[in-house]
């Protein structure tokens, strides 16, 4: 455990440190980015967009060994496959648009292909110069072993900025992730702010390659989001839910792969978000399952306390095993099945409330309140005392059980 | 073309065509269906099962690996309805979440178990190894009736002719049932067809012809194949039939161009070392894409106006 701790406080030597800085700044900038385009349903353009760098890696790679420099300055590798991220999106919204394929078939074919393209680029340069090539493959899947101080100030910086042109934009950004069509009636330039949040989504993909890989930094853009989501219904929390949530993934994913050796960061990192991401599935408040499966059991309680007391009130005998457990449960009715004085009482005012009720959906011409009755809302809560005065009058006073309804 | 070319570059082809064909054919439904990327899921799912089923059996043998994809692509497709439906979360995201979560899974348990002895790797997953599946015991074409030069070819090479040739019944017995539900789903059930089971089979099926694909050409061959293909078809046709015939042939000219293209491809151009024909495949059917996308008779929306 105490490795852990340390790496947890930064201790663990100076490359983890600087690490798991950059995994939790670049946890923060995917986990904002990616808010938008969970909430615009894009979630899985982002896969096209990673895959689609390979071959900008490749490329990059063989282009500055041509030039004489050195190949694996990851300054110039980003921008490289910054480059080919960005036609692999322009191809996705091409197909899309152009043609009758939908964007999902599209996502696939950009991947699929550019990534291809990748791997045969990879064996060219296997090829090429041997030796020299050593750790490209590793943007597959990140690699934080080997990370040099000016890549981790690289990550910092560019996950730094990616954050600010996300707060800058946010309001614009939510407004066509949530009616692109009001958005545009109110001048808003859609198509164009639709390319700002992929420009930002491909931005925070090319930082993460060194440390997540191509493969899994689209699991930083969606879990953290979908994650997120569990804890909030309001957009502009979420992107700060979302943001903090992969910022904690990142950071402890860094830290905990640094603590012991065979833990790849990238995978660890994205576990780490998975886990957060089951945790809120169950145990989230309003969304979650625990809290879904508490209400249901509730709402049947309900209904089964109402339908148990009616039966009581029109001397009805009980059979369903729930029914009697609630109404014994409530101390309603004795154990023999009969009704205590509370269940009689109980009994006779459910009976009264569903009378009123037949009343007021027999004269009552609003159908906007009639048309509340559920079974279970209580008519004081629907129609006025008055009003309900009006019914009973009707219907006479409340009456004991036995003397018929 | 003679002994060489049997020996080294025959078996490979055919693998990497039946290979092709296999995924094709059912990607022809699922892209109508938009499904497309169940095929990329299902790839991505398949490293954690061969794993899973490493350890489990500890050695690396076809029949436990294929197994073990298989169920992952299950336990994937299962796990993906169940988060959309207990979380209220978008396919998309839903899927996004599985597959990333599952394939980082299977990196960390390569990772932490000792491979280093077997050849399993994630660069292998991705890339397959088509050029290494030679078939070393042909001299030239007469070996093709060579009982013991046959009984050399390489393992993957019937087995993924059994997954094709059941890929092909299955679409053919199937035929109207899928064709119905895929274009309306309503109407099928009306029909009192089991909607549910068909889209079902189908995702199983993709799921089988992924993993025996996958098994001998990487998962990068099995994601375009699932999508190029029946992508390029669908501008060429306005019916199912035809689109179906046009995937096929699109997928036989990727696989024979891609694995010549990658072998041959350099020798042209002055160098002495052939590229990953995994790879070059997939590229050849991106291209073939293109093409399609661009010039295909019916690549515009019905209604749409044909822009400039």
């Amino acid at each position: 455990m105490t490795p852990l701790i340390e790496a947890l406080l930064l201790q663990a030597g100076y490359n983890a440190a600087l690490v798991a800085v950059g995994a939790a700044l670049l946890g923060f900038a995917a986990g904002a980015a990616g808010t938008f385009l969970f909430l615009r349903k894009r979630a899985l353009v982002s896969d096209a967009v990673a895959h689609a760098t390979l071959p900008g890696v490749g490329l990059a790679f063989i282009a500055m060994v041509w030039l004489g420099g050195d190949g694996r300055n990851l300054l110039g590798l980003l921008a490289g496959s910054a480059v080919t991220a960005g036609i692999g999106l322009l191809a996705v919204e091409w197909m899309t648009r152009r043609t009758r394929l939908s964007e999902d078939a599209a996502i696939g074919a950009v991947l699929s292909v550019f990534f291809g393209l990748g791997i045969v680029i990879l064996t060219v340069i296997q090829t090429m110069s041997s030796g020299r090539q050593a750790g490209l493959e590793s943007f597959l899947l990140g690699s934080t072993a080997g990370m040099l101080f000016q890549d981790a100030i690289v990550i910092a910086v560019g996950g730094s900025l990616a954050v600010l042109a996300t707060w800058v934009m946010r309001r614009p950004m939510t407004l066509v992730a949530f009616d692109a069509e009001y958005a545009a009636a109110s001048g808003v330039n859609v198509p164009g702010i639709d390319r700002l949040m992929m420009a930002l989504v491909m931005a925070v993909t090319v930082i993460g390659l060194k440390i997540v890989g191509l493969i899994l930094i689209v699991a930083m853009l969606i879990i953290p989001p979908v994650t997120a989501r569990f804890w909030t219904e309001r957009s502009q929390s979420l992107i700060w839910y979302a943001g903090g949530i992969g910022a904690v993934s990142g950071y402890l994913g860094a830290a905990l792969s640094a603590s012991a050796p065979d833990l790849p960061t990238g995978p660890i990192i994205v576990l780490v978000a998975a886990g957060l991401f089951l945790l809120s599935l169950f145990l989230a408040p309003a969304r979650g399952v625990a809290a879904a499966v508490f209400r249901h059991r509730r709402f049947q309680r309900k209904v089964h306390r109402r339908q148990g007391l009616l039966a009581l009130a029109r001397q009805e005998p009980i059979h369903d095993e729930l029914t009697l457990r609630v109404l014994r449960g409530e101390g309603l009715i004795r154990a023999d099945g009969v009704a205590t004085e509370t269940g009689r009482a109980q009994a006779a005012k459910i009976a009264r409330d569903e009378r009123r009720w037949d009343v007021a959906r027999e004269i009552h011409q609003d159908t906007g309140l009639t048309g509340r009755y559920d079974g279970l809302t209580p008519i004081e809560d629907v129609f006025a005392p008055d009003e309900i005065a009006e019914f009973d009058s009707r219907i006479g006073g409340p009456r004991a059980i036995g003397e018929g309804l | 073309m003679g002994s060489e070319f049997v020996m080294f570059s025959l078996t490979p082809m055919l693998i990497g065509v039946l290979a092709s064909v296999a995924c094709a054919l059912p990607g022809n439904f699922l892209i109508l269906r938009r499904q497309a990327l169940i095929g990329d899921a299902i790839s991505h799912v398949v490293l954690p099962g061969i794993v899973v089923a490493f350890l489990l059996t500890g050695v690396v043998a076809a029949i436990p690996m294929l197994l073990g994809a298989a169920g992952a692509a299950v336990v994937a497709v299962v796990l993906i309805e169940a988060i959309k439906r207990l979380g209220r979360i978008e396919p998309g995201a839903a899927m996004g979440v599985t597959f990333t979560t599952l394939f980082a899974g299977g990196v960390l348990l390569l990772e932490q178990s000792d491979t280093s002895s077997v050849h399993l790797d994630v660069e292998h997953a991705l890339m397959g190894n088509l050029e290494s599946l030679v078939w070393l015991r042909a001299t030239d074409w007469s070996s093709l009736f060579d009982p013991w030069a046959l009984a050399g070819v390489p393992e993957e090479l019937p087995r993924i002719a059994v997954v094709c040739a059941g890929v092909i019944l299955l679409t053919l017995v199937f035929w109207r049932w899928l064709k119905i539900s895929t274009f309306d789903e309503g109407f099928a059930q009306a029909l009192g067809l089991p909607v549910g089971m068909i889209g079902m089979g189908l995702v199983i099926t993709a799921a089988v012809a992924a993993v025996a694909a996958f098994d001998a050409v990487g998962s990068i061959i099995v994601i375009a194949m699932f999508i190029c293909p029946p992508a390029a078809a669908r501008m060429m046709t306005n019916g199912l039939e035809r689109q179906v015939w046009w995937s096929v042939l699109f997928a036989v000219v990727a696989a024979v161009l891609g694995y010549v293209l990658a072998g041959y491809g350099p020798l042209w151009l002055g160098g002495d070392n052939a590229v990953s024909a995994a790879g070059m495949i997939a590229t050849v059917s991106g291209v073939i894409l293109a093409l399609a996308c661009a010039f295909g008779p019916h690549r515009a929306r019905v209604g749409a106006r044909a822009e400039a």
